[in-house]
């Protein structure tokens, strides 16, 4: 049997500001004109040709059999989401080729092209279309993709209407009800209800057990080792592992040190910029545990002395949401910098949160003004421990991030 | 995707090249012209009082101030034919002219989180608000017919297949400078502001206020490179009766519509690649 996807050999070439600088026509006359002395000496130039561009993908391949389904893995920026852009066609390799044997469809992101004044009977049709539907196909599932969403009142409402529950269900039942050899599915799940998120694992276990092929792209490893029977960690736009998923959701766990270093020369025109993220324990070890005393610690380089600096770090789980947030603002501390290198510390005593993967978006600024504000969030993770609870166990997914010390007692009422 | 053929191979390659067509993938795609076009009639009107009256008022509204200003005030020729009638003919290819160009000018960009998601071939975004133009089009030549029967001018049986040359050349050459400033429009917003002074400009440089007849003939090169002016002025011999048609004109002008369209579309395909990295 032939494979389904055959990548070989990979590249993809990213140029920096080339979304920025290039905006607008007099932005780009004027970059000419800088270029303009640069062009006499042909060794300048390379230089700066390497300094804008980077590789988020480099030499990558692999195949997948049909029927499989295969995770992928890895940190914010490693080159995922390129991998599955360019396995849809929405934009070319620099090198490299890839074969894909069947029909493709992909969900980077479901309700892609809904129209808010359109009900959501045209939005199926719509939406149906755009993801490659032929009329007849939407009109034998109308009904299945009616019925998973839930919404058979609201058909012949505007969806700008809906609530964004009931939008999400549209969107994802139209997806899921594609019907392509090769499905692409990247973080659908990061939105969406407990109960929902559990009905679009069980129907892409569904299409997995129809025998398609199925790329599925997260940060959720329950869900990757409960779907995957095979996964791909990629690092810094190299593969680094390909094998059972287990085993690489192990290696991938233990390659992220709760530590993470921003080298990024595009930020060096800003007053201050977040230059490290991590988190320690009261105890001198390497990996962080519930009971811990963490502290949070970011690294900052600031350009010139700023006296009424802020710094907030927000903490979210691996499904997105909010835990909690730490603000300097929330002690009415003002930070006075001098210009140069300086950490922050934020120490907290009574978080206790489960073992698993969670994120941090860092806020630097003032009142006015944020000078750094890292949205692509960085992770850290709670190791599995046993001895929170003394039953040993640990709260499943819907139970909730943090734990507490319970007391348990009873007491007879007359 | 109902017809599951095991043998269906997609290879993904870097392009290199410019100069392509794939009839096929169109073909594959084809509802999704339909679709497009559908979406933007429905939404378009959507929370007006007039709605689809909307598409007769544009031409009617305009007919009316340049008969009061043109006609009555400048006392403009207007050959054989009732100033309004005179207007309205050169106004309902017009119209569909500039309504297509700029829709299709700024389809790219206000479809920017469909292009940024799914793969589809992105030259049926302007086309199909060439083709949602196309209906307003069929509209508006009932209004023209309606007007020249209350000016008692019964259109002949020939002005069909005017109207259908006229249609293909105007057709032509808004994709073509659609498509054009469509895939610029991605890198430069400028066009955004380029398109209203060009539409304006093309307004003076296109025989629908003034009969071609006032130009001297130094300047009547301008309209043998316009091929609006051939459909106008065809339109306008054709409905008066007088059947004073330059058809080496209206050939000269399908040949560089033809040209304009085929030039539009290179230049689409040869930046298309970059569209989901930079818009």
């Amino acid at each position: 049997m032939k494979p389904t996807i055959e990548v070989n050999n990979l590249y993809k070439k990213y140029t920096f500001g080339l979304k920025q600088s290039n905006y607008s026509l007099r932005d780009n006359i004027v970059n000419t004109t800088k270029k303009l002395p640069s062009f006499l000496s042909q060794k300048k130039i390379h230089g700066k040709l390497e300094k804008n561009q980077f590789w988020a993908l480099k030499n990558i391949s692999f195949k997948v059999m049909p029927g499989e389904v295969i995770g992928i893995i890895g940190r914010n920026g490693a080159g995922k989401s390129t991998l599955l852009k360019i396995l849809s066609r929405i934009t070319p390799p620099t090198k490299g080729e890839i074969t894909l044997r069947g029909r493709v469809a992909s969900l980077l992101e479901v309700g892609t092209g809904f129209h808010s004044e359109l009900t959501g009977k045209e939005n199926i049709y719509l939406n149906g279309a755009i993801l490659g539907m032929k009329r007849a196909e939407i009109n034998d599932k109308f009904d299945e993709i009616v019925n998973f969403a839930e919404i058979p009142k609201f058909l012949d409402t505007p969806v700008k209407h809906y609530s964004s529950g009931m939008y999400m269900r549209l969107a994802f039942a139209i997806a899921a009800h594609l019907d392509p050899e090769i499905l692409l599915v990247d973080e659908v799940l990061a939105v969406g209800d407990a109960e929902f998120q559990k009905k679009c694992l069980g129907k892409m276990g569904e299409v997995a057990k129809a025998g398609r092929t199925i790329l599925f792209v997260s940060h959720n490893m329950n869900a990757i080792s409960r779907l995957c029977n095979k996964a791909i960690f990629i690092k810094n736009g190299n593969i680094r592992f390909y094998g059972k998923v287990d085993e690489t959701i192990r290696l991938y766990n233990n390659s992220s040190l709760n530590k993470i270093e921003f080298i990024d020369s595009k930020k060096t025109h800003k007053k201050a910029f977040v230059k490290g993220f991590k988190v320690l324990t009261n105890q001198d070890k390497s990996s962080i545990f519930s009971n811990n005393v963490y502290t949070f610690i970011v690294d900052i380089q600031v350009q010139k002395d700023l006296s009424k600096l802020e710094v907030g770090m927000g903490i979210n789980d691996e499904l997105g949401h909010r835990i909690t947030t730490l603000f300097s603002r929330f002690y009415n501390i003002k930070f006075q910098v001098k210009c140069g290198f300086s950490t922050f510390f934020c120490k907290v005593k009574n978080l206790t949160l489960k073992p698993g993967v969670y994120y941090a978006n860092i806020f630097i600024g003032d009142r006015y003004e944020a000078y750094d504000f890292i949205l692509d969030p960085v992770m850290f993770k709670i190791q599995t421990e046993d001895n929170f609870f003394p039953s040993g166990m640990t709260p499943d997914e819907s139970q909730g991030s943090v734990l507490v010390t319970q007391k348990w007692s009873i007491k007879k009422r007359k | 995707m109902t017809n599951k053929t095991t043998n269906y191979e997609i290879k993904i390659k870097p392009i290199k090249t410019n100069f392509y067509l794939n009839f096929r993938e169109l073909w594959d795609y084809r509802e999704l012209f339909y679709i497009f076009a559908w979406r933007d009639i429905k939404v378009r009107y959507k929370q007006t009082f007039l709605g689809i009256a909307w598409v007769l008022f544009q031409p009617f509204i305009s007919m009316i101030v340049f008969t009061v200003f043109f006609g009555n005030f400048a006392k403009m020729p207007s050959g054989n034919l009732p100033y309004p009638l005179f207007v309205l003919c050169g106004l309902v290819f017009w119209t569909f002219f500039s309504n297509s160009l700029s829709s299709a000018s700024s389809s790219l960009i206000s479809n920017e989180n469909i292009i940024k998601k799914v793969y589809f071939p992105k030259v049926i975004l302007p086309l199909s608000s060439v083709i949602t133009g196309s209906v307003d089009l069929a509209i508006n030549i009932i209004l023209l017919f309606a007007v020249g029967l209350y000016f008692k001018f019964i259109p002949p049986l020939l002005i069909l297949p005017i109207i259908l040359l006229g249609y293909i050349i105007s057709f032509l050459t808004a994709s073509g400078l659609g498509l054009f400033f469509s895939a610029l429009n991605v890198k430069y917003r400028d066009v955004r502001y380029i398109i209203p002074f060009f539409i304006q400009l093309l307004l003076f440089l296109t025989p629908v206020i003034y009969p071609t007849s006032i130009i001297k003939s130094s300047g009547k090169f301008l309209f043998i490179l316009n091929p609006m002016a051939a459909v106008i002025e065809s339109m306008r011999g054709v409905i008066s009766g007088s059947f004073n048609i330059d058809f080496l004109g209206l050939g000269i002008a399908s040949l560089i519509a033809l040209a304009i369209f085929l030039t539009g579309l290179s230049f689409f395909n040869a930046t298309e690649k970059f569209f989901a990295d930079i818009i």
